[in-house]
């Protein structure tokens, strides 16, 4: 019994010491955020550690003294009552104690989960820039449609700047998760969800597919480059003169299941974004999640609905009004 | 001709993998060393009347009992496959399709196939005892439930060498799931062999419900039952109304597959989240459905070994009912990160926290029950100690996912992963061991070793916590879930090798388990009739049960019956006089549900295949077995009463 007791801790204490080694390098991402909504995150995690804590200390202790007291042994002096078995004060104790936890966290859980709906804008002087992503088998696809580029599998925007990402899929649901800036939000296809993030530093940040999609979901995974506002100009204008341009069946073969390097595209086809959302939709049914102004358009996003059957250029005129709404 | 049998085999067998011909060549002895065992001991009869048409319901639940334990073997194997690939960065060991079936396979077998069956067994082997009935409402149905369960768990694990495991995650959430993105049979063979065992799950719930409210023994008023025996019956009110929901989902799947409609799918107009919401409406409450009987075995030990009451039993009842009720409400807490809103992700987050309350309560009465008690740390009591630590904890993360905001960033990482592997392994199988080495002596009637036991029970511990405490950092490292592999670079093999170790000592608890087993039936220790001085009816009758369980059905008069009853003995009061014994009534065997569910399996592998002449045939031999049992009036007989007594008699004289 004994000689099991002491296996076991020397047990965990090495699982604490490789936990510590490891502590050493700066990998727990979720725990180092770099943007303000994974720091009030990481915030809403400790307050409600600490809460749950109140209550779970004090079980594992009594756990412990109660084992231990009332063992049985020859030289026993603990009471011993077999029965009892009921108590009005004390059950009205631990019923009213987790009661009174659970109504403090699930109060603070409530104000958070309004504070930090992804879909709210982040109250910030500059003016969010834009990145439209898309899920691919298995590949990151983000277009800039303020700056007329894109990349693969490789995104970068300015710091201290909110990053608006509108997020579909054009293939099994996806979700895109960058740890260090904040929680991650699914792509799905057939509706652009919007994910609001800042990075307060420059930096360069994991990022990552969370959510399986088939054979090479763990290849997924992409970089985020937050950097100075004139770096990121200088980028953009570098993808600009270098790149070549994405073309609709540039997409067409992007879109493939395989693999894909870091790509960048100089340009982008017109209301390509519009055109995955719309692909999947019947007329009229669109979801759009919490982004604005999904009114208007969609009457017209009368795709075809085979599947996989790409848009002909027949839809480009309605791709056009979505582009304006 | 030649040509064409090659071409169908080669798509019809799993090819390619070393694994799999190892696995095809050891199921091939296997079957065939089983075969020749039967035959030389000329025991197909004996297998046949003894065990395949038995409706005995102590015979079922030892064969639920040991298909799960074959399925834990196999789920396990799944998951050191896992973390052999997983030990250390850019490993080559599995594709990345094979790691994927691989992670399918082990969460649906280990839900559906392992722990179901599992609890299916104790509710089996220890409810009718527990009321003092002689067997469940409905013995024929309760055969018939066994063995659909049975074809479709086969169903299911055949086809890692036929036709090829699902891979797209133990949910198999659309449009991966759809035609579209998995146009391979693995699919349907999740979907059947489901839906197959689903029937039975669904009608051992019903079952159960019956027994428990109609069959308890005079006296035992529902507030007077023991407390396994409560939560199988909320447990089973779970199953009536949350199976159907899987039943109905899994079938919408099916047409979009087979007929091509558009429930869930990408196009025209499909919607794969309503998939999402269906599947957690029944796996949400499905996690409660195992856990629930899990709190009943251990009320069950906790009280006998510290030799005292249940602490607070109302309260317990009305935790165990809340927890029943509050499960259907907390399902999207699973999909905050969808896109639902603040209004619901905040409505969810509630309601999930409001289920740790009576959660809570009951570990307090769990530690007040052995409050000025007289402990002792027999193997049962072991496990339940462990588990309330264990389980805290696991709540306690449980607590932290369901801050909605928070959860954007445990969701679908190792963190969650952690989480519900703790809540799972510490509070159901830690549960469903407890149990059975708790009635083990009454259901086989041998003890089990004591002290492999304990070395199985420290193997086990000792690495859960080292397999999945690393876990939760990795999820706050950025690991995702169901990645096949990952690089030097993110820092995450120093903690996954250290899991990996975890993970094979768990195996070797698990090899200790069956050398357990395997010792103890070598040097036979005959168990007594009350080997733990027990407190509930079945440690009044002799181990193993007789046939009939109760020579006379008892009358009870309160709480923990037969503990009162020795208390009396013991202060020198006389018992009772017993009533003469009479004919005892009992349902004859029945060859009907084994071949009605063998007519399901091949329905079901004639639809996975879509061969139609296999799938027909199948679904008319179901309609004709049901039409044979509607006109079979032979159904039972009577035990003349000096079969009885013989019976009695002879129990009596083994337990001296």
């Amino acid at each position: 019994m004994k000689k099991g007791i002491r296996r076991l801790s020397a047990a965990i204490s090495f699982v604490f010491i490789m936990l510590f080694t490891a502590g050493c390098s700066d990998k727990f991402l979720v725990l180092d955020p770099k943007g303000s909504i994974g720091q009030q995150q990481l915030d809403l995690m400790i307050i409600s550690t600490i809460l749950c804590l109140v209550i779970i200390v004090p079980v594992l202790v009594l756990t412990f003294v109660i084992v231990w007291r009332y063992r049985q042994r020859p030289d026993r002096k603990a009471k011993y009552q077999p029965e009892w078995e009921h108590s009005t004060k004390l059950e009205t104790i631990w019923w009213s104690v987790p009661i009174i936890i659970i109504v403090i966290l699930a109060a603070i859980t409530v104000r958070y989960t309004y504070a930090l709906e992804p879909s709210k804008p982040i109250e910030h002087e500059a003016k969010p820039i834009v990145i439209q992503v898309t899920s691919l088998d298995w590949k990151w696809l983000f277009q800039y449609p303020e700056q007329g580029i894109a990349t693969v599998n490789y995104v970068q925007f300015p710091e201290d700047v909110p990053v608006r990402f509108e997020l579909t899929s054009d293939a099994p649901m996806n979700s895109f998760w960058i740890p260090q800036l904040g929680g991650q939000v699914y792509t799905m296809s057939g509706m652009a969800m919007t994910l609001h993030l800042i990075a307060d530093e420059p930096g360069t940040y994991f990022g990552s597919g969370a959510n399986f999609s088939g054979k090479d979901f763990a290849k997924m995974r992409f970089e985020a480059k937050a950097t100075s506002q004139e770096e990121f100009d200088k980028w953009v204008s570098d993808i600009k003169g270098s790149s070549p341009a994405l073309t609709m069946d540039g997409y067409k073969q992007l879109a493939k299941p395989g693999l894909s390097e870091n790509v960048t595209y100089s340009a982008i086809p017109e209301g390509l974004f519009q055109q995955i959302v719309n692909k999947y939709q019947k007329s009229g049914s669109g979801h759009h999640h919490g982004s604005s102004g999904e009114a208007a358009g969609h009457e017209h996003g009368n795709a075809p609905d085979a599947a996989g059957t790409n848009q002909a250029a027949t839809d480009q005129e309605h791709q056009m009004d979505h582009m304006n709404h | 001709m030649w040509d064409s049998i090659k071409k169908f085999a080669s798509e019809f067998f799993v090819t390619g993998d070393p694994l799999i011909y190892g696995a095809d060549v050891s199921i091939g002895l296997t079957m065939i060393a089983v075969v020749a065992a039967l035959t030389y001991f000329k025991k197909w009869n004996w297998l046949w009347t003894e065990w395949l048409t038995t409706v005995d319901h102590k015979k079922i639940g030892i064969m639920y009992i040991i298909a799960s334990i074959l399925m834990l073997f196999r789920g396990g194997v799944d998951a050191l496959l896992m973390r052999t690939q997983l030990a250390v960065p850019n490993m080559d060991f599995l594709s990345p399709e094979h790691y994927n079936a691989i992670f399918t396979t082990h969460g649906v077998i280990m839900i559906l196939f392992m722990a179901m069956p599992f609890m299916f067994g104790l509710f089996n082997l220890v409810v009718p005892l527990q009321i003092g009935a002689r067997d469940v409402a409905f013995p024929f149905l309760n055969s018939l439930s066994f063995w659909l369960f049975f074809m479709g768990a086969m169903l299911f694990n055949i086809s890692f060498v036929i036709g090829g495991s699902p891979d797209a995650g133990w949910l198999s959430y659309p449009p991966l799931s759809e035609k579209m993105f998995s146009s391979g049979v693995g699919q349907d063979f999740y979907i059947w062999g489901i839906q197959i065992s689903g029937i039975g799950s669904l009608m051992t719930g019903i079952n159960f419900i019956v027994t428990i409210l109609k069959m308890r023994a005079p006296g035992m008023k529902l507030m007077k039952m023991p407390m396994f025996s409560w939560s199988v019956l909320s447990s089973c009110i779970t199953i009536i109304l949350a199976f159907p929901i899987l039943t109905i989902t899994l079938a919408l799947l099916f047409i979009d597959r087979y007929l091509g409609a558009h429930f869930f799918t990408l196009d025209g107009g499909g919607n794969p989240m309503m998939y999402i919401n269906l599947i957690w409406m029944w796996g949400h409450p499905e996690v409660y459905i195992i856990v629930l009987p899990a709190f009943g075995v251990f009320s069950e030990i906790v009280a006998t070994f510290s030799r005292k009451r249940l602490f607070g039993y109302k309260s317990m009842v009305f935790a165990l009912m809340s927890i029943s009720a509050f499960s259907f409400f907390t399902w999207a807490h699973h999909f905050f990160t969808m896109g639902s809103g603040a209004d619901v992700n905040a409505f969810f987050a509630l309601t999930t926290m409001a289920i740790a309350i009576p959660t809570g309560v009951k570990v307090f009465n769990w530690l007040f029950t052995m409050f000025r008690g007289k402990i002792s740390f027999e193997t049962p009591m072991l496990w339940a100690i462990a588990f309330i630590p264990c389980f805290v904890v696991g709540g306690m993360t449980g607590v932290l996912l369901s801050v909605a905001p928070a959860d954007f960033q445990f969701h679908n990482s190792y963190f969650l992963i952690a989480h519900f592997h703790q809540v799972i392994i510490g509070g159901v199988v830690f549960g469903f061991f407890a149990g059975l080495y708790y009635w083990w002596p009454k259901v086989f009637g041998f003890t089990l070793n004591e002290k492999i036991g304990k070395w199985a029970f420290w193997f086990w511990n000792a690495g859960f916590y080292i397999c999945f405490m690393p876990q939760y950092v990795l999820g706050l490292m950025g690991m995702t879930r169901r990645v096949n592999t990952y690089g030097w670079d993110t820092g995450w093999w120093e903690l996954n090798f250290v899991s990996t170790i975890g993970a094979f000592l768990m195996g070797i608890g698990f090899l200790f388990q069956i050398w357990q087993i395997l010792h103890s039936i070598k040097f036979m220790q005959k168990a007594p009739a009350d080997p733990w001085n027990g407190r509930t009816l079945e440690w009044s009758i002799p181990s193993p049960a007789p046939m009939y369980n109760f020579a006379t059905i008892p009358h009870v008069e309160e709480r923990d019956a037969w503990w009162e009853e020795k208390q009396r003995r013991a202060q020198g009061e006389a018992p009772k006089p017993l009533p003469p014994l009479e004919p005892i009534h009992m349902p004859k065997n029945s060859g009907i549900p084994i071949i009605k569910s063998a007519f399901w399996f091949a329905a079901g592998f004639g639809l996975v295949f879509n061969w139609l002449w296999l799938a027909i045939p199948g679904f008319i031999g179901i309609a004709l077995s049901m039409l044979a049992h509607s006109f079979n009036y032979d159904t039972d007989y009577y035990i003349p009463v000096d079969e009885i007594e013989r019976t009695e008699a002879a129990a009596k004289g083994d337990a001296r």
